[in-house]
C-alpha cells in the first residue's frame, strides 16, 4: 500500500516535470495552427468574388489594386489593363438604387440575370457579390485574387486588416515600427544601465550597493500598465510640448517609456557580469600600474562583455514583446515609420487593439495569430542568443 | 603608501574622477527617475483612496464610486492561477532538481521551462484564447484567465522551487538515506521543511507578478464594466490591471477619470511592492534563522 502511494508520487511529480515543459510545445502548436491556416487563403471573404465584364482583359487584382478601385483611386482600366473603360463598382449595396424589387425578384432569383444585363451594358462594371448569389453567365467571369503568400505578408506595406472587399495585410510597418521603438530603447538604455552596473558593481559602496540593487530590482516589478499610465500623463505631453507636435503618441514616447522598463534589467544583468571578473585578473592589472578606472574599462568590461551583450538582448527581447506600455503611448497608427515624432504600432499593440474587433475564426483573427508567432519567433530566438552568449561566457 | 605622483599619474587621476562621476550621476539620474514615477503616481492616487473607494461599484461612467469588482475580480484571479501554478510549479520544480537525471530530459525541460519564461505576456494572452476560451469552451471567464496566468507564473515557481532545493546541502539527504528513508520520504520530510520558506517566496513573486498582468486576461476574462460581482468561475471578471488601462485611455470621459486611475495605480503598485517586500523579508528571515543554526 505504502509503495502504491509512494509510486503514484512519484509518478505525479514526473508528469508535473514534463507538463511543464510540454506547454512551450502547445503554445507552439495552437498558435501555429491558427497562424499558418492564414496564409494561401485568399484575401477575400469565403464564397465572394469579383466580377467583371468578360471583354475585360485585367488577368488579376491584387489586394492593393482592389482597395484602391474601391476607394475610388483607380477611375479608369486603362490605368491598370488595357481596357479603356471607366471603373463602375456594384455591390449589394447599390442594387435598390438600380433595380426595382420586381425586376430582383422575391427571393433575389433573378438578381443573376440583373447583374449581368448591368454589366453588359456598363463594361467598366466591377461587382462584389456572393458567388452563391452570382452564377456566371457569358457576359461576366471573376477575377482573380492572388492568395497571401508569406513574403506577401512580410513585405506588404499596409495594413487594412478589415478593408473590404479584400484585407490587406502587409505586416513591414509593424515590424518596422516594432524594431524601431525596441532598438532605440535600448540605444538609450544600455550607456545608462551599463554606467549604473559599472557603480554598482565597482564605484558604489557595499553598502549602498545593498541598498540600491534590491531597489531597482524592486522597480522592475512594477507593471506595465502603470508605466504605460506614466507615459500617458507625463511622457506624452511632454514630448507633445517639445516638439510642438499635434498628438504626443509618438514611437519616440514609447522608446523613453521602454527604456526605463529595461532599465532595471540591463542594470541587474550586467552588473552580475562584471561581477564575474575574478579578483585576480583585476589585481594583475592595479599591480601593473593601471587605475582602477583603467582596469574597469580595459579588462573588467571586456571581461564582461559577453554578459552585457546578454543583457542588451535579453533587454531588446523583453522591449519587443512589451504589449500594453506600447500601446498606451504610441499612437497606434500602421503607417510605415518614417520619423520619431509619429505615431507607430507595434505588432504586440497590433494584437491587443485588434483581437478584440476580429471575428472568430475569420482571416483577421488568424492573421493576428500568425502576429503572435512573429512575436514568439522573434522572442524565441533572442531567448536562444542569451543562451549561447551566456554559456559562451562560462565556458571561456 | 608614499607615492610621488607624476604627471601620467595626475592625468590618470583626473580621468578616473571623472569616469566615477559621471557613473555616479547616471545612476543617481537613474534611481531619481525611477522614483519620480512612484512619487508622481502616489501623490496623486494615494487621496483618492479610502473605504469608499474600495468598497464600492463604479458609477456615473466610471468617473465615480469606487473600484470594487476590479479588487474582487482581481483576487479571485490571483487565487486561482496560484491555486493552479502553485502544486504544479512546486512538483515540477522538484522533478527538475530532485528526480530528472543529468543527460537529454534534464536539459530539455530546463530549456522548455527558460523558454516559457521568455515568450511574451501577449502570446500567452492569445494562446489562452485560443485554448481554453475556444477549444475547450470556458468562454471569456475567470476560469480561462486563472488558467493562463498562471502558466505565466509558472516558469517563475518551477525557478524558485528549484533554486531553493538546490540551496539544501546534500548532507541533509545523504543523513535521510543513512536512516533508511526513501527518496519520497527524504523529500517530504527533509528537503522540503528546509526550502520551504524559499518556495513560499516564489509564491508571493507570483502573486505581486499575476495581479499586475494585463495582456494575458484582455481576451480571456477582463470585462470593461460589470454591474455586479463574479458569481462562479465562468463569469467574465473586472481586473485592476484592465480597469486601469480602460479608464485612462478608452473611458466615457478619461480627464474625469483621472483620479480613479490613479487610485488604482497606487493600489496596483502597493500589491506589487507589498509583496515583493514580503518576499525579502521571509528571505532574509529565514537566512537568518539558518545561520543561528
Amino acid at each position: 500500500m505504502g509503495r502504491l502511494v509512494e509510486r503514484s508520487a512519484e509518478g505525479l511529480i514526473k508528469a508535473c516535470g514534463f507538463a511543464s515543459a510540454l506547454i512551450v510545445l502547445l503554445i507552439v502548436f495552437f498558435l501555429f495552427k491558427e497562424g499558418i491556416s492564414f496564409l494561401n487563403s485568399s484575401p477575400v471573404e469565403d464564397h465572394y468574388a469579383l466580377f467583371v465584364h468578360s471583354g475585360n482583359p485585367v488577368t488579376q487584382l491584387d489586394e492593393g489594386q482592389i482597395k484602391d478601385l474601391f476607394d475610388k483611386k483607380i477611375t479608369n482600366w486603362n490605368q491598370l489593363t488595357n481596357y479603356e473603360y471607366p471603373v463602375v463598382l456594384l455591390t449589394a449595396g447599390d442594387l435598390e438604387r438600380l433595380f426595382t424589387p420586381e425586376q430582383l425578384g422575391k427571393n433575389l432569383e433573378y438578381l443573376n440575370a440583373c447583374v449581368a444585363h448591368y454589366i453588359d451594358t456598363v463594361p467598366g462594371t466591377l461587382a462584389y457579390f456572393s458567388e452563391r448569389q452570382l452564377g456566371l453567365s457569358p457576359a461576366i467571369r471573376i477575377v482573380p485574387v492572388p492568395n497571401i503568400s508569406l513574403w506577401k505578408f512580410l513585405s506588404g506595406r499596409q495594413w487594412f486588416p478589415t478593408a473590404q472587399p479584400a484585407a490587406i495585410m502587409g505586416t513591414l510597418p509593424l515590424i518596422l515600427g516594432t524594431l524601431l521603438v525596441s532598438l532605440l530603447a535600448i540605444l538609450i538604455a544600455l550607456p545608462l544601465g551599463l554606467a549604473a552596473a559599472i557603480y554598482l558593481a565597482e564605484i558604489a559602496d557595499p553598502r549602498m550597493r545593498n541598498i540600491l540593487k534590491p531597489v531597482i530590482e524592486l522597480l522592475s516589478g512594477i507593471p506595465s500598465v502603470v508605466y504605460g499610465f506614466f507615459g500617458l500623463v507625463v511622457i506624452v505631453p511632454f514630448i507633445q510640448n517639445l516638439f510642438g507636435l499635434p498628438v504626443g503618441e509618438t514611437a519616440l514616447a514609447g522608446s523613453f517609456l521602454l527604456a526605463i522598463m529595461a532599465l532595471p534589467t540591463i542594470i541587474t544583468v550586467s552588473e552580475d557580469a562584471i561581477r564575474t571578473c575574478p579578483i585576480a585578473v583585476k589585481e594583475a592589472s592595479l599591480a601593473l600600474g593601471a587605475s582602477h578606472w583603467q582596469t574597469i574599462f580595459r579588462v573588467i568590461l571586456p571581461y564582461a562583455s559577453s554578459g552585457i551583450t546578454a543583457a542588451a538582448i535579453l533587454g531588446i527581447g523583453r522591449a519587443v514583446g512589451e504589449t500594453m506600455a506600447v500601446l498606451m503611448v504610441t499612437g497606434n497608427a500602421a503607417l510605415m515609420p518614417t520619423s520619431l515624432t509619429q505615431p507607430v504600432r507595434t505588432i504586440p499593440a497590433t494584437i491587443a487593439a485588434e483581437l478584440g474587433e476580429a471575428s472568430f475564426g475569420g482571416l483577421h483573427f488568424k492573421a493576428l495569430f500568425a502576429l503572435g508567432c512573429l512575436l514568439f519567433l522573434i522572442t524565441l530566438v533572442t531567448n536562444l542568443l542569451v543562451e549561447r552568449t551566456t554559456s559562451k561566457s562560462r565556458k571561456s | 603608501m608614499i607615492s610621488f605622483p607624476t604627471q601620467v599619474d595626475r592625468k590618470k587621476r583626473f580621468h578616473q574622477a571623472i569616469a566615477f562621476w559621471i557613473a555616479r550621476i547616471i545612476s543617481y539620474s537613474i534611481l531619481l527617475i525611477l522614483f519620480f514615477i512612484l512619487f508622481f503616481i502616489l501623490k496623486r492616487g494615494i487621496g483618492v483612496i479610502n473605504w469608499e473607494f474600495l468598497t464600492a461599484m463604479p458609477s456615473d461612467g466610471m468617473t465615480k464610486g469606487g473600484i470594487l469588482p476590479a479588487i474582487v475580480g482581481t483576487l479571485y484571479l490571483v487565487l486561482m492561477s496560484m491555486v493552479i501554478a502553485f502544486p504544479v510549479g512546486v512538483l515540477s520544480g522538484i522533478y527538475v532538481n530532485e528526480y530528472a537525471k543529468e543527460g537529454a530530459i534534464k536539459q530539455f525541460v530546463k530549456m522548455m521551462t527558460n523558454n516559457l519564461a521568455g515568450v511574451p505576456s501577449i502570446v500567452f494572452g492569445l494562446f489562452g484564447m485560443a485554448l481554453f476560451v475556444n477549444r475547450l469552451g470556458f468562454g471569456a471567464s475567470i476560469l480561462a484567465g486563472s488558467l493562463t496566468l498562471a502558466l505565466l507564473a509558472l516558469p517563475l515557481i518551477i525557478r524558485t522551487t528549484e533554486e531553493s532545493l538546490k540551496a539544501v546541502d546534500d548532507t541533509f539527504r545523504h543523513a535521510s538515506y543513512a536512516l533508511g528513508a526513501g527518496k519520497l520520504r527524504t523529500i517530504r520530510k527533509v528537503v522540503l521543511p528546509i526550502a520551504f520558506p524559499n518556495i513560499i517566496t516564489g509564491l508571493i513573486l507570483g502573486i505581486g507578478r499575476v495581479s499586475g498582468e494585463t495582456a494575458p486576461i484582455l481576451f480571456t476574462v477582463a470585462a470593461y464594466f460589470l454591474p455586479k460581482l463574479p458569481h462562479s468561475v465562468f463569469d467574465q471578471a473586472m481586473a485592476l490591471p484592465y480597469h486601469l488601462y480602460v479608464i485612462s485611455t478608452s473611458g466615457t470621459n478619461i480627464q474625469a477619470s483621472r483620479p480613479i486611475a490613479y487610485g488604482t495605480a497606487v493600489i496596483l503598485i502597493l500589491i506589487v511592492l507589498g509583496m515583493n517586500l514580503l518576499a525579502n523579508f521571509v528571505r532574509s528571515h529565514y537566512s537568518r534563522k539558518v545561520k543561528m543554526k
